[in-house]
């Protein structure tokens, strides 16, 4: 497998970031295509390239776009969900720190497709550095005639409004994300109205991923075959793979989709010296966990889902044998409980509820019957949360009960701390180097 | 009422494989119900917006591979629904959804005060495990002051809903996250909301309660009585629960058609007075001039021959509390036994003008306007009312129309209230006086409903301005009292010149009807319109009446306090029927106590000009009615009545046929008042007297403030927050000036709150000019 930087190409230029660095590489040359076309036009092409979002669930951007009923009389708006918080995600924060002008061509040129005059990017308010390169790429587009009144003698009008989160995760829930927007407390909405229709203040708006947007200009510019070279017939593209854990070169991995994840174990130095795989996670802690035994399937939406797992953010946690897998799984728990907007029973009270059980595991206080208690409240939660927070909250157990059960049988009477050193899972560990 | 025709749409599906037709955009909740099922349910409620929150109601739909919620999703064609019924996985997910609920709440049912009567004790056992499976810690809040008990709410959001979506007052929300998620206020914005006692009712546990009723009681000892609320002209349908003779609480009842499932924080909690304070015997002035008790028989006695004694100079002074049956009682007593057409409810300030406006627009006009007409007219115009005020279930309903699109309200009042701005209501800021010029400009239509209040009285030409709008844009009029007696009193006849059921006095063959139905000869009945209370209080004031009947009137009311009590003590024999010792009590020569509303059966006539009939809540106590009082004073007098009980008066009111020659309308030309105004209405929690001993539902009372435009603040040096004295020749108030988005050369003060007793203090109405100057200090 070869590595296909794209949205990575120019990471290592000292101006990467700025207008001029990104102007150099053919930076807004998809804009001023994109203000010469039918909007319609463009909304084809993204349908045509088969792109699927980025920010976990893989739904088509062009059909989401489709989905925006035109002629309405109201206005539109394009929001854009930085608000990267999954446990193990770390592709948008890189993307917007080294490429946000990407990002910035992406939100006009997706605008200008949806027929909004008014864009906001919602960015994880935890990373102001990230939000302050945003912010200055915006202003440099603005400066630069990109962005605002007339773009580009056009007719085209963009404001551009980059809004910083307040440290919820929920938030990254499109409709949780719209509360935010609007003010309200974040909390996700009863749907339909879906936000096509009746979205951010009531109007009908488009939510995309960072990255998804971030794709759009380099469609726009190469046309809708170029997208496909790469991937699959319904994964096509590229993607942002951020390995993080165990491996010697934990970072930013940018491959076709269908790649493995032996290849990109490969391409991140392998384990840690003298370590061997545990179980690693394809994207974020809201999907079940794969071993070994599922290195060689093609990270694509549809054999992930095969596998019994999704691709989800497409940011694989890897992690070797030092690892305690109850110790793991109890962390995720404590991460939703921390999490959960409360809005629904068994998100609210199921987080809650299995967090504690999983925590007294975690001692080594458990009681026999606490496993098939936890199995069965995850049940309980999945598919009956009002949003997928629950879904992801039910998800690692089961995941990891299906390939690690002894280890948690264990928790009924050993420590995981006893069990495995916490000091040898460390990244700074010299244990067995 | 107009009856709605347009053809429902329906929709056919099947429940647990029993097909069922409903309206097009029912909730699968409801259309379960309808099968007799029961979903259980916490956050769902019929008169809020579906949110899906807690839960408890996931059902199958087939073709859909998770439960879903059928408190939210609406029905559609051929749709296959599952309940519990008859689906393992809508079971399933239920129990699931039951036993997460019960991890948190502490299990303190016994001590708690919705046991017994509490949704989730009800569905635990219904739909729940037998046993629960948690043994972790229970979550735990601090006890703060207030009477919320955080760890039993459920989260369902019923309260924060309620009040943002019902009552417009979202001073409650969801604070914090995940399990320590809790309904809470702003820091600086207490929940002073009229209506915050619904959200005490709509919580389905135990984590709202209110200050008065918190560990007071079981549900099973409680005895619940239908009951309509007496504070107001809304007529709102209440529950009365009873202990050992004693009103524990009172709840507000579902109808629909009045106040669905809501009441006022009045309606709620202004009760002790029923129970606190009473006369329980009657009282007789001695020749020691004290007051001493006596038996009912020495009391009738004497009542009944200073009545006599006084035989063409008595006049009958009559509130606006009383049942229709017991106004009717009054107003034949008046006229069959004193002789007299001296009678009149209105203890407000009052007019000519208005004496003819009811006599002819609404006297034994039977039902007019209703709460459904409001919901559906196109515009609705407030003319001199301040339905938050002064008739709650109107703002209620009319924010409920205006949540829908469809209706807009205009209000031509001095000042944007909260009330208004609730009801998105386009203000007309006018000064009070100058209401006439403001609403003959409006441009109305056939869709139009005015609503006009009990302060239009006191504006020159206001009502004959209302009457006319009406009858030329085909607009609807209703008149919305203030009190919950007023309309079955003009209904009665308490006005001068009217006899029962609208007929004129002056009609002579309505006289000879009323004669006949009384059983009296035709020349004992007065012939000539008698006096209304303003002109009875001069009359009495300068020495012209020998005797005077008062029932149930609070001087606080009158136009001028002092000037009422001036004619208490000028005349020399007063009859006083009422439940707690007053001012006029005390100068009455004897003091009869009669039945408050719990102690009796009778009927209110709300402002539609809807029957509200109840029944008797308490039955063991020794209190009459004010009819069968009268009809034992009357008999001592040699005039035979009957009994006089509730049903025979209700029976002999209906036999007053619909006038055949009505009073003419009126026809009054507007005076405007040249000065600075005032204006002023009667705050829904003030110091009225039925309010008296309900310390926490005072506390809940409005900021007593002058409100003027700051222009003509300026005009008179008058800076923000300033002590203004407002001034009459009769006397003054000193309150903090607040500025109001309102009209100039008009300062607003609440009628009877706290420094500022408008009637007593000032001896003005509505409209009035008054004075002002920057007083006291800062």
């Amino acid at each position: 497998m070869v590595l296909t930087p794209i949205l990575t190409a120019h990471w290592d230029e000292a101006d990467s970031y700025k207008l001029e660095g990104y102007k150099r590489h053919h930076g807004y040359v998809a804009l001023a295509k994109a203000l010469k076309s039918d909007p319609d036009s463009i909304i084809q092409t993204v349908k045509d390239s088969g792109l699927r979002g980025r920010g976990g669930a893989g739904f088509p951007t062009g059909m989401k776009w489709g989905f925006v009923p035109q002629n309405d009389g109201k206005p539109h708006y394009l929001v854009v969900n930085a608000d990267e918080s999954e446990p193990g995600a770390c592709k948008d924060i890189p993307l917007m720190l080294a490429n946000p002008h990407a990002l910035v061509e992406g939100v006009a040129i997706s605008s200008y497709a949806i027929r909004a005059n008014h864009a906001f990017i919602y960015i994880r308010g935890e990373v102001p550095h990230v939000i302050r390169r945003v912010t200055n790429a915006v202003k440099e587009a603005y400066a630069a005639g990109l962005l605002g009144q007339n773009i580009q003698g056009s007719g085209f009008n963009l404001e551009v409004v980059v809004h910083a989160g307040a440290g919820a995760y929920i938030c990254g829930e499109e409709t949780a994300l719209l509360d935010s927007l609007e003010g309200h407390r974040g909390q996700p909405r009863l749907k339909p109205p879906f936000p096509a229709v009746a979205g951010l203040y009531a109007s009908p708006t488009v939510i995309n991923n960072a990255e998804t947007i971030a794709n759009i200009p380099y469609i726009i510019r190469n046309g809708a075959d170029w997208l496909k070279q790469w991937g699959t017939e319904k994964s096509p593209g590229f993607k942002l793979f951020a390995v993080s854990g165990h491996v010697k070169r934990p970072g930013i991995y940018e491959a076709a989709l269908g790649t493995t994840m032996r290849e990109l174990l490969e391409h991140a130095g392998g384990m840690r010296d003298g370590h061997t795989l545990k179980f690693w996670i394809p994207g974020g802690s809201s999907v079940p966990m794969l071993t070994e035994a599922h290195l060689d399937l093609p990270l694509t939406y549809e054999d992930m889902a095969a596998a019994g797992t999704m691709l989800g953010t497409g940011t694989p946690m890897v992690f070797d044998e030092t690892t305690s897998v109850v110790k793991a799984v109890s962390r995720w728990l404590q991460f939703y409980k921390h999490e959960s907007c409360g809005k629904c029973t068994p998100c609210r009270e199921g987080t809650y509820w299995i967090s504690g059980l999983l925590k007294r595991l975690e001692k080594g206080e458990g009681q026999e019957t606490d496993l098939e208690k936890i199995d069965e409240l995850c049940q309980q939660i999945m598919g009956r949360s009002f949003c997928a927070l629950g879904d992801a909250a039910a998800t690692p157990f089961p995941g990891a009960m299906k390939h690690f059960r002894t280890e948690f049988e264990a928790g009924v009477r050993t420590a995981a701390d006893i069990a495995f050193d916490p000091a040898a899972t460390t990244i700074f560990s010299k244990a067995n180097v | 009422m107009t009856i709605d025709n347009t053809p429902v749409e329906l929709v056919t599906l099947t429940i647990d494989d029993i097909e069922v037709q409903v309206p097009k955009g029912t909730l699968i909740i409801r259309a379960a119900e309808q099968l007799g099922v029961q979903v259980p349910r916490f956050c769902d409620h019929p008169l809020l917006d579906p949110v899906a929150a807690c839960r408890a109601c996931l059902v199958e739909i087939e073709g859909q591979a998770k439960p879903q919620p059928s408190c939210a999703m609406t029905v559609a064609e051929g749709m296959k629904v599952r309940t519990q019924v008859s689906s393992v996985m809508a079971d399933e997910a239920q129990k699931g959804v039951m036993e997460f609920l019960l991890i948190n709440h502490p299990l303190d049912c016994p001590v708690c005060d919705k046991g017994g009567e509490c949704p989730l004790q009800n569905q635990a056992m219904t739909n729940g495990r037998g046993e629960s499976r948690f043994d972790g810690e229970k979550r735990e809040f601090e006890k703060p002051i207030n009477v919320s008990d955080r760890e039993r709410c459920v989260s369902c959001a019923r309260c924060t809903r309620f009040a943002d979506q019902v009552a417009g007052d979202p001073m409650i929300a969801l604070l914090e996250r995940g399990s320590q998620q809790q309904v809470g206020i702003s820091d600086d914005q207490p929940f002073d909301s009229y209506f915050s006692g619904n959200t005490i009712q709509i919580c389905p546990v135990g984590a709202l309660t209110s200050a008065k009723y918190r560990f007071r009681s079981r549900p099973f000892d409680l005895v619940s009585v239908p009951t309509t609320c007496e504070h107001c002209a809304s007529g709102c349908s209440l529950r009365t629960d009873i202990r050992r003779g004693n009103v524990m609480r009172r709840l507000a009842w579902d109808d629909p058609q009045v106040n669905e499932e809501w009441n006022c924080d009045k309606g709620r909690f202004a009760f002790p007075y029923v129970q606190e304070g009473r006369l329980n015997q009657p009282l007789v002035r001695g020749e020691d001039g004290l007051l001493h008790p006596a038996s009912w028989t020495e009391a009738i006695d004497v009542a009944a021959k200073g009545l006599a004694a006084a035989s063409g100079a008595t006049a009958v002074l009559a509130g606006g509390r009383h049942t229709v049956e017991d106004a009717y009682a009054i107003s034949k007593f008046a006229r069959a036994v004193l002789g007299t057409d001296d009678v009149d409810f209105r203890s407000r300030p009052h007019s000519t003008e208005e004496t003819q406006f009811l006599s002819s627009v609404v006297a034994g006009s039977g039902l007019g306007v209703t709460y459904a007409d409001l919901e559906k007219a196109a515009h609705v115009v407030l003319v001199a009312f301040e339905p938050e005020d002064e008739s709650p279930m109107i703002q209620l309903r009319l924010r409920k129309a205006v949540r829908r699109g469809r209706t807009k309200v205009t209000a031509i009042t001095s000042h944007v209230t909260s009330g208004n701005k609730k009801l998105n209501a386009t203000v007309i800021a006018t000064a009070a006086g100058h209401e006439v010029s403001a609403l003959s400009e409006l441009a109305l239509d056939a869709n139009t409903i005015i609503l006009v209040g009990e302060r239009a009285a006191s504006v020159t030409g206001l009502l004959t301005a209302a009457t006319k709008k009406a009858k030329e844009s085909g607009a609807k009029l209703a008149w919305v009292p203030r009190r919950a007696g007023d309309r079955g009193a003009v209904d009665a006849g308490l006005l001068p010149g009217l006899l029962p059921n609208g007929n004129s006095l002056t009609d002579s063959s309505a006289r000879e009807k009323a004669a006949d139905i009384w059983n009296v000869e035709n020349n004992t009945l007065p012939f000539a319109a008698g006096r209304d209370f303003g002109a009875i209080v001069h009359a009495a004031v300068n020495g012209e009446l020998k005797a005077l009947l008062i029932t149930s009137v609070d001087v606080e009311d009158t136009q001028h306090s002092a000037s009422t009590l001036q004619a208490i003590e000028n005349t020399p024999f007063v009859v006083s029927l009422e439940i707690r010792p007053s001012s006029i009590t005390e100068l009455a020569n004897v003091v009869l106590p009669v039945a408050v509303v719990t102690e009796k059966s009778g009927t209110f006539i709300d402002w539609e000009g809807r029957p509200r009939n109840f029944g008797q809540a308490i039955r063991e106590h020794n209190k009459l009615t004010d009819g069968r009082v009268l009809a034992m004073i009357a008999d001592a007098m040699d005039v035979l009545l009957g009994q006089q009980d509730v049903a025979q008066l209700r029976a002999e009111l209906a036999q007053f046929a619909a006038p055949t020659n009505r009073v003419d309308a009126p026809s009054h030309g507007a005076d405007v008042p040249n000065g600075l105004t005032l204006s002023t209405w009667n705050q829904l929690i003030d110091d009225g007297a039925l309010q008296e001993g309900e310390p926490f539902l005072a506390a809940t009372s409005r900021n007593v403030i002058a409100g003027l435009n700051s222009k003509t603040a300026a005009a008179h040096s008058i800076a923000e927050g300033d002590l203004i004295e407002i001034s009459t020749s009769l006397g003054s108030i000193t309150v903090e000036a607040i500025f109001v988005d309102g009209a100039e050369n008009t300062v607003w003060l609440p009628t009877n709150s706290g420094e500022s007793k408008v009637r007593t203090n000032l001896g003005a109405a509505h409209g009035n000019i008054v004075t002002i100057k920057r007083g006291g200090g800062q």
